[in-house]
């Protein structure tokens, strides 16, 4: 077993969406008192990600996958549990101290309309990432270092002088990749790095990924919904539902047979090409909110293994044989499952 | 025997001050009574377009510049705004992508349907609220009497979506077109809302046309399909046929890209380049510079449309 490059430890992330001081008073049991609403986005989550493995983190919109994704790389501090990259933790860092390990965990965001400053050049966006991490770099080995990249991603290196506007989708996400790359990074944690994208482009940039991956021998925690990419390019795959794990295990297991209910609703409801009749497992009514999360096992109400256990005990991880952490009484119980 | 939805050399033209660009280029389409027809491709490639002329909502500085939409024997290409206000939303309705921006936030669901049914037919309020309470239940919405008093904030997206099939239906169209209906939406909740409109065209004998980039819904939901690129129709024909024997260099690119239909870990196939702008199409066929098959003839002709065996129109020179 290789070492883990990044794990993560018990992670909690609520967030406080009250509002001011008079959105706090509440008239409960004959009382004022002051109350919080909360938005329970990640609870209690481990994982750990090997070096040179592509985990996936998979769940519906508002899972809490992004969340968890931005604890990891510091953009929120988590209200409880650890972040350790390579053993060392980083989560209660001060600044200054997390500079060294910014440089070598960095990150591609979704929308790469978004994710450029419009009024920055190529080049400007890529050499600025260089500038504050190296600061002894020469402006020649600065614009040595860009063109490299920007050929490894495959814009051209005449566009150093363009603004984001001037290019396509495809192009602009290519830059993303390149700023995320050019500090030579060991993880890069991708955040729906395609979603955005048409499926000839998302080819390309899904093989842009791998190849990078496989040549610089990165480590990619990849955030998204897209369960037939989560197939394609992931070494562990990660379900997530309403904040919490279900199940995580090898992406060749996940795929030829989930066993948590709700990863095999999801699976099943994956459209395939060739395919004319779907038959996906329902699942009862909709995701609850995460500001008041189901006692017991988060998705005991839309399960239909669901039994007493499930209404009140929270599941908690298990290994099976096959190394499959999963999260469900009824698995564990060897109960049926429908 | 006449097709209820005939559309015939088709040309959509955009009026920019740096001169017309055409958006759709004889584009030929059919649509019989209760099928259900894909209309796929890449942005750009003039798929909502082709969805909005056939009820007129083009807006300016667009206009149908040739060809004629025909349906159910009228030729309503040729009509007037109020005529056509009588097709639109009644007897050809369309639900579009986001079901948060269809959706009036001020105003409840209640009021939105039963404005519709007014605007449409002569009946009362009590009429139209039944109307409105049936489509609900109709479309599997839990406890469709409170929703009637709820806006649209306080429900979900599949719900939005929902209560927007269901408007669509309060006056029993013919046909619905859904433009890209469920790419706003998680794969569990499109499989339900792709399960639910495939059941409406079953039950109510209504015909579809589905348009969206992604082949596998189509797949699973239409009869025939129809592929576009740089506003041109490039392939059509059954949809089990085209998908699993795709004819055109595009067609063929489009289903290799798809993650899921090489191993696990493998470098997917890629389409070279990317869809042209409208205002640049290239000469020739307008997929010669990303065609991997291309010969001399592909950068001068443009190819004319040719029937294979199977039944399929493609419009490739090396067919």
């Amino acid at each position: 077993m290789s070492t883990p490059i990044l794990t993560i430890d018990n992670i909690v992330k609520h967030f406080d969406i009250t509002g001011g001081f008079l959105d706090q008073i509440k008239f409960k049991h004959g009382k004022f008192q002051l109350e919080k609403t909360t938005v329970k986005a990640v609870n209690n989550v481990s994982l750990s990600i090997n070096k040179g493995e592509t985990l996936s983190v998979v769940g519906e919109s508002g899972c809490g996958k992004s969340t968890l994704a931005r604890v990891v790389m510091g953009l929120y501090p988590p209200n409880s549990g650890q972040i350790l990259y390579d053993g060392k933790r980083i989560d209660h860092l001060s600044h200054k101290e997390m500079l060294p390990f910014r440089k070598k965990m960095q990150m591609i965001f979704q929308d790469p309309y978004a994710s450029l400053n419009p009024r920055k050049t190529v080049q400007r966006t890529l050499e600025e990432p260089l500038r504050f991490h190296h600061p002894e770099m020469s402006s020649k080995e600065i614009n040595n270092k860009i063109l490299e990249i920007m050929e490894q991603v495959g814009v051209d290196t005449a566009w150093t002088k363009r603004f984001p506007h001037e290019f396509s989708g495809g192009q602009r996400q290519r830059i993303s990749i390149a700023r995320g790359l050019i500090l030579d990074p060991e993880l890069v944690v991708a955040d729906e790095p395609v979603s955005a994208l048409d499926v000839s482009i998302q080819a390309q940039i899904l093989n842009l990924l791998m190849e990078a991956g496989q040549k610089r021998g990165l480590t990619y925690l990849f955030i998204t919904h897209d369960l037939s990419v989560v197939q394609h390019i992931s070494t562990r795959v990660a379900v997530m539902y309403l904040g919490t794990l279900c199940e995580v295990a090898d992406s060749k297991i996940l795929f030829e047979n989930p066993r948590h209910p709700y990863t095999r609703a999801l699976l099943s409801a994956i459209p395939k090409v060739g395919e004319t009749s779907a038959k996906h497992i329902k699942l009862k009514g909709e995701v609850p909110t995460p500001i008041n999360l189901p006692p017991g096992c988060v998705f005991h109400d839309r399960c239909v293994n669901a039994n007493e256990r499930c209404r009140t005990d929270v599941p908690v991880f298990t290994t099976l044989e096959d190394g499959t952490q999963i999260a469900c009484h009824a698995v564990e119980e060897n109960r049926e499952i429908a | 025997m006449s097709h209820l939805l005939d559309i015939h050399n088709l040309e959509v033209k955009f009026a920019l001050r740096t001169g017309d660009i055409i958006a759709i280029d004889n584009v030929n389409l059919t649509l019989d009574k209760g099928e259900k027809l894909g209309l796929v491709g890449e942005s750009g490639a003039g798929k909502s377009v082709t969805g909005f002329s056939i009820i007129n909502l083009i807006s300016k500085p667009g206009f149908i510049s040739k060809g004629k939409i025909t349906f159910d024997g009228d030729e309503i290409s040729s009509y007037s705004d109020e005529e056509m206000r009588k097709i639109r939303g009644n007897k050809i309705s369309m639900i579009f992508q986001d079901p948060m921006m269809t959706l009036n936030p001020v105003f409840t669901i209640g009021t939105q349907m039963i404005e519709t049914l007014l605007a449409h037919k002569n009946i009362s309020k009590a009429e139209a609220t039944t109307i409105a309470l049936d489509k609900l239940k109709k479309v599997q919405i839990p406890s469709p009497e409170t929703r009637l008093d709820q806006y649209p904030h306080e429900l979900s997206g599949g719900m939005r979506q929902r209560i927007i099939i269901a408007i669509a239906l309060l006056t029993d169209p013919q046909i619905i077109i859904a433009d890209e209906p469920t790419t706003a939406l998680d794969v569990t909740i499109q499989a339900e809302i792709m399960d639910l409109l495939q059941e409406l065209c079953k039950t109510d004998n209504m015909s579809l046309i589905l348009i969206t980039h992604d082949l596998a819904v189509v797949s699973q939901v239409t009869e025939k399909i129809a592929v576009m690129y740089a506003g041109k129709i490039i392939e059509y024909g059954l949809t089990n046929e085209v998908l699993i024997n795709p004819q055109h260099p595009y067609t063929k690119g489009l289903i290799n890209s798809i993650p899921g239909t090489i191993e696990p870990g493998g470098k997917l196939y890629q389409i070279p380049g990317m869809m042209p702008t409208l205002s640049k199409i290239p000469s020739g066929c307008a997929f010669n510079p990303r065609c991997t098959e291309k010969k001399e003839i592909c950068e001068t002709a443009i190819p004319e449309p040719k029937i294979t065996d199977a039944g399929t129109m493609v419009a490739c020179h090396m067919i």
